[in-house]
């Protein structure tokens, strides 16, 4: 306990956490709240919102599948160059060549495929418990802007193994942008970079799910969580019964 | 009396003329960015294949003979009634299309649409019949087709 309070107690230590270690009220809230990450969060949460059947923690998996994606993609982009034909060859190279190469690609893919699905489930269940409802319907926006992200991250991480179902995949893709009004073939050329999916198609996708979707994800997700806080915290199922619920508190 | 006559809310103090300033230059700036960026993700310089391709004499290939350029994105036809040049990209999804010998038609292995010899959509997804391209007859006497070129459907080439 000496050593405890050693660290706990010394100036260095006390420069970052003002807090002290003791379990009181006080303590617990001032963890939360000179915490730039954990503020996001309410200091406090009513105990029924905890249980599984009042959210399913879907939106929570989404985030930690989304912790895993960060991580492992940070790793794969060490092994990838986002160029033709080398694409395809870091790609195997990655599966067979690479320690453990074989086992990140599949935890990146896996990952993106349970993060789409669960961001997919959380919607619905946003939607079955009537959790869009003011005053939670600006985040309700903030979710569907933070879906289409995902499926964007998905869909521009398809392109990059660079084989024929990711070549084929985003011809098609592409082609079905290409046939919206007015804007489509405008909009397919600057996301190809040109006329056919090539060189400059990989590099825009690869810019675009390494550096700009994740950035903006992640400004969406602060927003998005932040957004549950001030609106009165998660409205899980035990908000359908009671006609008081959902109102904001603060 | 002047200052009457202005009238007080007309009036451009020294503060409003500032603000507005201020505000018109970051204005300025922000659209000149926003177009300038505009501008930079527009490539001015594609290197992508060429669009032409030679096919060889219009002797060598013989009457009744479909011939699929699947790396040019074309297909070459020589009926009794002269050449016709298919594109080879399906005008559902742009997937690429090949012949059959078997059934003497056109398919797409993405979503199952058939085409015809003339390009007409017999079955499937496709909205539209294939693209008939340009074709040309080179200095060397070589049957060149052009696939950004397109030529109205029933537009056959006699060499």
């Amino acid at each position: 306990m000496d050593i405890l309070r050693a660290i706990t107690e010394n100036r260095i230590w006390r420069s970052v956490v003002r807090h002290g270690v003791r379990a009181t009220n006080r303590n617990r809230v001032m963890v939360v709240m000179e915490n730039v990450f954990l503020h996001l969060h309410s200091t406090k949460v009513r105990g029924r919102s905890m249980e599984l059947s009042s959210t399913y923690y879907l939106g929570g998996l989404a985030l930690t599948l989304n912790a895993i994606l960060t991580a492992t993609g940070l790793m794969l982009m060490l092994y990838y160059h986002p160029s033709v034909p080398q694409a395809y060859r870091d790609m195997k190279e990655l599966q067979f060549v690479v320690s453990n190469g074989v086992f990140l690609r599949n935890m990146h893919r896996w990952a993106a495929h349970a993060m789409v699905l669960s961001v997919f489930l959380h919607l619905l269940r946003v939607f079955y418990h009537k959790a869009y409802r003011p005053p939670r319907e600006f985040n309700w926006v903030v979710g569907v802007f933070l879906l289409l992200l995902t499926l964007l991250l998905s869909y521009t991480g398809y392109l990059l193994p660079w084989d024929q179902l990711a070549f084929w995949g985003v011809s098609v893709g592409t082609n079905m942008v290409r046939a919206m009004p007015f804007l489509g073939p405008v909009v397919r050329f600057h996301l190809l970079g040109g006329n056919i999916v090539g060189e400059n198609a990989l590099l825009r996708f690869y810019v675009l799910h390494c550096v700009l979707l994740p950035l903006a994800l992640a400004l969406g997700i602060a927003v998005h969580l932040w957004r549950v806080r001030k609106d009165g915290g998660v409205c899980g199922s035990s908000g359908l019964r009671r006609s008081g619920a959902g109102q904001p508190r603060e | 009396m002047r200052e009457d006559d202005a009238g007080p809310d007309k009036a451009v103090t020294r503060r409003h003329f500032c603000q507005a300033t201020g505000v018109a230059a970051c204005a300025l700036a922000t659209g000149g960015g926003a177009i300038v960026s505009a501008d930079f993700l527009r490539p001015r310089v594609l290197f992508e294949p060429a669009t032409s391709f030679s096919v060889g004499p219009p002797d060598a290939i013989g009457v009744g003979s479909v011939l699929d350029f699947p790396e040019h994105r074309a297909f070459v036809i020589r009926l009794a009634d002269g050449f016709r040049a298919l594109s080879s990209v399906c005008t559902h999804l742009g997937c690429v299309t090949r012949y059959r010998p078997d059934g003497e038609f056109i398919a797409c292995p993405c979503h199952g649409s058939r085409f015809a010899l003339d390009g007409e959509v017999t079955s499937g997804p496709a909205p539209r019949a294939l693209r008939w391209l340009q074709m040309a007859l080179s200095e060397k006497g070589e049957i060149v087709v052009d696939t950004a070129g397109e030529v109205a459907q029933g537009t056959v080439f006699k060499f």
